[in-house]
C-alpha cells in the first residue's frame, strides 16, 4: 500500500472500530483484513511520518466518528470501538512521538474509590481517553485510599479521575483530596471526578477540580485542560 | 403444500395456547350442539334450499314470514371443512405486499378499519401553566369532525406509508353530500386502490355495485384471469346476526361473491352480555358455531370457495351496552377463536387494537398494546382495527395510527422467534471469551453490527423531554411528513379507463 493508502485505511478501519485483524468491524468479510494495529505497524515500517499517522489517519477518523454520533449514524458502541483501536495504537506511536517532540496530551489516573466495585463507567472514560490522545494508567475497583495516593507519587499524573457509584462510596473522593493535600501532592494534579451520586456542587465541596456526567464530558474536560483551558465538565 | 413466499412477511408467532386440545375438542362439541339444537335461523331461501338438499332439517320458523329454522348436521359441517381451502392468497398492486394465509402457519398481519364516522383532529395549543406563568407548555386540544372522501384518500395515503400495516380496511366512512348509496362501494375502493398499493377490504354497501367493483380489479389487474391470480381486493360480509341468525342480505352478498371467485371473510360480532354468553365457552362455542355455519353455507353453495373465519367477538359494556374493546375479556374471547380457526386449519380474521378511550393518551395506549399483543401472540392471520381507532369504532385519528404502528412494530419485534443454533451458539461464546480476555470487559463492540442492521430498538421515536410528554405533538410532525410523501397512483390511463367504464366516481378524487 502507499502511504496515502495506509494513511485512509487507518481512517476507514478507525471508522469501523477495528482495533487489529480478527476484529469483525461493521461492514461484512472484514474479519482477517488488517485492522488498525496492523496498518500503524506497516506504516511505521514505511517510515510514513508519525505526524501524518495521527492526523490524517487516527486523529480524523476519530472526528468522522465524532460527527456521525451527532449525526445520531453512530451510537456509544461504535464510538467506544473506534476509541479503543486508536487507544490501542497510542502506546505504539508515543515513543516515536517523543522522539518527535510532540508532548502527549499527559497522564491520566483512574480509579473506582475503596468499597465501589462499579467500574463499567470508569472502563469507558479509560477508553475514551485512550482514543483521545492520553496515556491512561487504570488502578482498577475499590482502590483504597492510601493506594492511589501512593500511585499518584510514583506515576506522578497529570489528571487523576475518581469513579463511585454509590452515594455510600464516594465519600472516599474526599479522602483521597485530603490525604493528597496532606502529602503535597495536589497542586500539580488536576482531580475530576464522576459517577452517578456525584454532582459539579459535591466537587466544589470536596475541592475537585472538575465534575463530569459522562465519558463525553470527561474527554472535553480533559482536553480543554489539556490545553490550558478552564475546567467546568 | 409449500409455497415459494412472495409477499409481506408479516410476524410468525410460536402461538401462545389459552385453550388445551382438550378444550378446543369440548368447544368444538358444544358448538356442534349449538347448530342442531336450537340450530340457526336464516332469512334466504336460496340458503335454505342449499341447506335442505344437502341433508340438513330445514324448517319454517313460526317467529317471523320468510325465515327458516336449519338444524345443521355435524358431517355437514366437516365435509365443509374439506372442502374450504386452507390457503387464501390476498393479491395486491404491489406484489410485494401480496398476503398468504395459511390454516396451518400462524403468520400474523395487522391491518386497518372500521368504517368509524368520525375523525379526530389533533392540534398543539400553548397553555400558561397557572402557578408560574412564565411557563408555557404545549397540550393537544383534540376535534371531532365528520369524515369525508377526502380523509380517506389521505387515511390510504397515510397506510401506505405505515410500514407496520399490511392490509387495508377503510377506517372512516365517506358521508359526502355526493355520495349516495349507489355511488359509495365505487368511490371507498377508488379512492383506496388509487392511494395506495397494499390489499384493500371493504364490505359492500350495496349488492348492485359488486360487478363494478370487481370490473374496477379486473381493469387495474389486467383482466379477469389475472385478478383471480392476483385478487388486489376482498370482501367482508357480516353474514351473522347474533344469535345464531345468517342475515338475509349479507347472504345475498356472500352468495354472489363467492360465485365470482373472489375471497370473503365470514364474519360474526357478538356481544358478550347482550347477543352472546358474557361467558368465555358460551361466548366461543356460540360465535364459533355462527362461523361455521356460514362456511358449510360457503361451501355447499360453492366447493372450495375463498372464505377467511371472521371473529370479531366483543364485550358489551354493562353502563350503556356499547361494544367493549379495552376488557380483559375481548382478549379471552378473540385467542380462543383464533385457536378454533386454526383447529380447522382455516384462515383467520381476528381483532384487536381498539381503545375504548375518546382521546389518544395513557387509556387509548394502555387499551390497544393489551390486544395488539396478546392477540398478536395467538397467531391469527389477519389482524383488523389495529390502526388509530378510539371511543369503540367510532372515531379514526391520523396520529393515534402513527403511534398504533410503532406499538405494532414492537409486537412484531417481541414476537420474532429466537435464533438459537450451533452457529449462533458458538459464535456468543466466542464473544463471550473475547469480553473476558480484555481488561474492561464490555461488550458493546459486539452489539454494533446489530445496531447498524436497522433490527435493533433504538429509542421510542416520539420520546419528549425531560419533564413533560411530547407524545403527541412528536406524532402529529411525523404524520404530517408521512402525509406529504408521494404515493403510487393508479396509471392515468388505468383512472381513465375506470372512470369511462364505472359511473358514479367523483372526479376530485381522480
Amino acid at each position: 500500500m502507499s502511504e496515502s493508502e495506509l494513511i485512509s485505511a487507518i481512517r476507514y478501519n478507525v471508522l469501523q472500530g477495528r482495533r487489529d485483524k480478527d476484529d469483525e468491524g461493521l461492514e461484512d468479510d472484514l474479519v482477517g483484513e488488517p485492522g488498525v494495529e496492523e496498518l500503524v505497524k506497516e506504516a511505521l515500517q514505511k517510515e510514513v511520518p508519525v505526524h501524518d499517522i495521527l492526523l490524517h489517519g487516527l486523529t480524523e477518523g476519530m472526528k468522522q466518528v465524532g460527527e456521525k454520533f451527532e449525526k445520531k449514524e453512530y451510537f456509544i458502541p461504535d464510538m467506544l470501538s473506534a476509541a479503543e483501536a486508536v487507544g490501542a495504537v497510542m502506546e505504539t506511536l508515543e515513543p516515536y512521538l517523543l522522539q518527535e517532540g510532540t508532548a502527549s496530551k499527559g497522564k491520566f489516573l483512574l480509579a473506582t474509590v475503596e468499597k465501589d466495585q462499579h467500574d463499567i463507567g470508569k472502563n469507558i472514560v479509560g477508553i475514551m481517553l485512550k482514543g483521545a490522545g492520553f496515556h491512561v494508567v487504570d488502578l482498577g475497583i475499590s482502590v483504597p485510599t492510601a493506594d492511589i495516593v501512593e500511585a499518584v507519587e510514583k506515576e506522578k499524573p497529570d489528571y487523576l479521575g475518581l469513579s463511585a457509584l454509590l452515594d455510600t462510596t464516594m465519600r472516599h473522593m474526599q479522602e483521597t483530596i485530603s490525604l493528597l493535600q496532606e502529602k503535597g501532592l495536589r497542586s500539580n494534579l488536576k482531580v475530576i471526578i464522576g459517577g452517578a451520586p456525584t454532582s459539579p456542587e459535591f466537587a466544589g465541596k470536596i475541592g475537585a477540580d472538575a465534575h463530569c456526567k459522562d465519558a463525553f464530558a470527561a474527554v472535553s474536560t480533559a482536553n480543554k485542560m489539556a490545553s490550558g483551558g478552564g475546567a467546568n465538565g | 403444500m409449500v409455497m415459494d413466499f412472495i409477499g409481506r412477511e408479516g410476524v410468525t408467532v410460536n402461538p401462545y395456547l389459552r385453550l388445551r386440545d382438550k378444550e378446543l375438542k369440548t368447544i368444538h362439541s358444544a358448538s356442534m350442539e349449538l347448530l342442531t339444537d336450537p340450530g340457526i335461523e336464516l332469512s334466504h331461501e336460496e340458503a335454505a334450499d342449499i341447506f335442505d338438499k344437502a341433508g340438513a332439517t330445514v324448517t319454517k320458523s313460526e317467529r317471523a314470514k320468510g325465515t327458516w329454522v336449519v338444524k345443521i348436521p355435524e358431517k355437514l359441517v366437516l365435509q365443509a371443512l374439506e372442502t374450504a381451502p386452507s390457503q387464501v392468497t390476498l393479491g395486491a398492486r404491489n406484489p410485494e405486499h401480496k398476503l398468504i394465509l395459511d390454516g396451518e402457519t400462524p403468520r400474523v398481519y395487522f391491518g386497518s378499519g372500521s368504517e368509524t364516522n368520525n375523525i379526530l383532529d389533533t392540534n398543539l395549543e400553548e397553555f400558561t401553566s397557572t402557578s408560574d406563568p412564565d411557563k408555557k407548555l404545549k397540550f393537544p386540544v383534540h376535534k371531532r369532525r365528520r369524515g369525508m372522501v377526502a380523509d380517506l384518500c389521505a387515511a390510504a395515503r397515510l397506510g401506505e406509508h405505515l410500514e407496520h400495516l399490511d392490509f387495508f380496511i377503510r377506517p372512516v366512512n365517506i358521508q359526502d353530500d355526493d355520495i349516495s348509496e349507489d355511488s359509495k362501494d365505487v368511490n371507498k375502493f377508488y379512492a383506496c386502490l388509487n392511494n395506495m398499493t397494499k390489499h384493500v377490504m371493504a364490505g359492500l354497501t350495496d349488492l348492485n355495485q359488486l360487478d363494478n367493483i370487481i370490473r374496477m380489479g379486473e381493469i387495474i389487474t389486467g383482466g379477469p384471469e389475472q385478478l383471480k391470480e392476483n385478487p388486489v381486493m376482498s370482501f367482508i360480509t357480516c353474514v351473522n346476526k347474533s344469535p345464531l341468525q345468517l342475515e338475509g342480505d349479507s347472504t345475498e352478498k356472500m352468495l354472489s361473491i363467492i360465485k365470482r371467485d373472489m375471497p370473503v371473510v365470514l364474519s360474526s360480532s357478538p356481544q358478550g352480555g347482550s347477543s352472546a354468553p358474557i361467558d368465555e365457552v358460551g361466548m366461543v362455542a356460540q360465535i364459533n358455531a355462527e362461523i361455521l355455519a356460514a362456511v358449510t353455507l360457503s361451501q355447499l353453495a360453492h366447493p372450495g370457495a375463498k372464505v377467511i373465519y371472521g371473529s370479531v367477538p366483543v364485550r358489551a359494556r354493562m353502563d350503556n351496552l356499547h361494544d367493549m374493546y379495552g376488557a380483559p375479556e375481548f382478549n379471552q374471547y378473540n385467542i380462543d377463536c383464533v385457536q378454533m380457526a386454526r383447529y380447522y386449519k382455516l384462515p383467520c380474521y381476528s381483532t384487536g387494537g381498539v381503545a375504548d378511550a375518546k382521546v389518544p393518551g395513557v387509556q387509548a395506549t394502555a387499551e390497544k398494546v393489551f390486544s395488539h399483543l396478546y392477540v398478536c401472540m395467538s397467531g391469527p392471520h389477519l389482524l383488523h382495527y389495529a390502526f388509530g381507532l378510539l371511543e369503540e369504532t367510532q372515531t379514526f385519528c391520523f396520529e393515534q395510527a402513527v403511534l398504533d404502528n410503532q406499538h405494532i412494530g414492537m409486537v412484531k419485534t417481541l414476537m420474532q422467534p429466537p435464533e438459537v443454533s450451533q452457529d449462533n451458539v458458538s459464535y456468543s461464546l466466542d464473544v463471550v471469551r473475547k469480553v473476558m480476555n480484555t481488561s474492561h470487559r464490555l461488550f458493546a463492540r459486539y452489539a454494533r453490527k446489530r445496531i447498524h442492521s436497522g433490527q435493533l430498538f433504538l429509542a421510542y421515536p416520539f420520546e419528549g423531554g425531560e419533564i413533560q410528554d411530547e407524545t403527541m405533538a412528536n406524532a402529529k410532525a411525523e404524520t404530517q411528513r408521512i402525509l406529504a410523501e408521494p404515493v403510487e397512483h393508479l396509471t392515468d390511463a388505468t383512472s381513465d379507463q375506470i372512470f369511462a367504464e364505472i359511473p358514479g366516481i367523483l372526479d376530485r378524487i381522480k
